[in-house]
């Protein structure tokens, strides 16, 4: 238990909170870097998933593309956008919105994909716009999964930002390296148990988020309410 | 000349100097990662098979594993170090703690989507518990384990690299990263994601061809679907 004694121990030195080494500093930047990665994954993923999910031909196609986007390693990515883009925050974002990008992709599409078809084609027939179905029917009925899918990616970018210390980079990856090249396992530890509370955080937050969203007992008047024309 | 080289994108010579260290380094690639992906895949099998016949112990497995998940791959790598020191089976460790939870929830996953007018068939015909697993359950449930078995293998390639931090001989291809990354030298690093990348690929597809081969029942109904 000797490690978990020093885990402690740095935990509670002052100087492990304060200045540009410091916890929050360091996760500051470990959030900053997440949230460029999501925010521009999101923006990618979730309106293609959304399209392609509505469209009858694509099926195959896309599928086999989202595999091969798994099949993308995160840390070879990461050193060839060093070599594209210099040493930067840039080939990390790079990196982490191609990690992102697969499980939000492939959720948004299935999801889409596997709302009832009476539901919308009741909603067609009662005079919705495409527009309207996308938006009062197919979405809020699909919302739950799409969610699902950004909290995988959430978590495994908030999992993978640590690699951004090996190229230089800020984030809670810095105490795994910077550690490690000590040998100062109490703070390799640290780093870790740190990044693991944001993804306990990330399922957390994301758990309560789509027990509001999931179209339920609780919500369903609210949500089959028409306008009166 | 030095610097000259540094400015250039690919130094072919340098390729052409290391084909051996480079066929050396995809061969310690390939081995990790099959081995990692086996061993994975066995501890999986026997946990999806507790999981499967007693409910109540599947969401502490996949709560266990997916902690395991959530440990950043760099950082487990140098945690176990203390313990197994600078060695294969420290990254080994490392890299199997990650294909687990994909592999066990893929594999029950599988074996629960046999729907259950199936199985009361099976049993109906005389099936035995065992047998209908083999010729029934795990048959259906190939296209789903085959997937997870995918996701694995294209993930520890990706996570082999890492490794390379403990040392030159744990990390297959991601030797010439960190030495590229260390010299500020373009080639190496770019023959270490390329190469690592095209390896993801290649396995990949062998997966999907051996997929195809052990599920010939699906390609008739898609030709059937076709015609």
């Amino acid at each position: 238990m000797n490690g978990l004694h020093n885990l402690l121990v740095w935990f509670n030195d002052p100087a492990n909170w304060h200045g540009y080494n410091g916890v929050p500093q360091r996760v500051l930047e470990h959030v900053v870097l997440w949230a460029k990665a999501m925010t521009v994954a999101t923006l990618l993923a979730v309106p293609v998933g959304l399209l392609l999910g509505r469209s009858r031909r694509s099926g195959v196609l896309t599928s086999n593309v989202a595999n091969i986007g798994r099949a993308i390693p995160s840390f070879a990515i990461l050193v060839l956008g060093v070599v594209w883009f210099g040493l930067s925050d840039v080939p990390v974002v790079v990196a982490l919105v191609l990690l992102a990008i697969p499980p939000m992709f492939t959720f948004t599409f299935t999801a889409i994909r596997g709302v009832d078809r009476a539901t919308v084609e009741s909603a067609r027939g009662m005079g919705m716009t495409e527009t309207r179905v996308l938006r009062s029917v197919q979405i809020p009925l699909a919302s739950p999964l799409i969610l699902n899918g950004i909290r995988l990616s959430s978590a495994a970018v908030i999992a993978t930002v640590p690699l951004a210390a090996l190229i230089g980079g800020g984030g809670l990856g810095r105490y795994v390296v910077d550690g490690f090249s000590v040998r100062d396992f109490a703070e390799v530890g640290a780093g870790v148990v740190l990044v693991v509370a944001l993804v306990l955080l990330n399922e957390a937050l994301f758990a309560g988020v789509i027990a509001l969203v999931t179209p339920g007992p609780r919500t369903r008047r609210r949500r089959l309410r028409m306008p009166r024309a | 000349m030095t610097p000259v080289l540094a400015d250039q994108l690919v130094d072919w010579s340098y390729v052409g100097d290391h084909i051996p260290e480079i066929r050396h380094a995809l061969q310690q690639h390939l081995a990790l990662t099959v081995i990692a992906v086996g061993v994975g895949f066995a501890i999986s099998c026997v946990l999806a098979a507790i999981a499967i016949r007693f409910r109540i112990s599947y969401q502490p497995i996949n709560a266990v594993a997916g902690v395991m998940y959530a440990v950043p791959s760099l950082a487990l790598f140098i945690l176990l170090t203390p313990i197994f020191g600078l060695t294969a089976l420290t990254a080994e460790i490392a890299l199997v703690s990650y294909t687990i939870q994909i592999l066990f929830r893929a594999i029950v996953a599988g074996i629960d989507g046999v729907p259950d007018f199936v199985r009361e068939s099976a049993t109906a015909m005389g099936y035995t518990r065992r047998k209908r697993l083999w010729s029934v359950e795990v048959p259906l449930a190939l296209p789903v384990i085959m997937g997870g078995l995918r996701i694995a293998t294209v993930t520890t390639v990706g996570l082999v690299p890492i490794a390379g931090i403990l040392g030159a001989d744990q990390g297959g291809l991601g030797t010439f990263i960190y030495d590229g990354l260390a010299r500020d030298f373009k080639t190496p690093l770019l023959v270490g994601a390329v190469v690592t990348v095209a390896l993801a690929v290649a396995l990949d597809m062998v997966l999907v061809l051996t997929e195809r081969l052990l599920t010939p029942w699906l390609r008739r109904t898609h030709a059937v679907a076709a015609s």
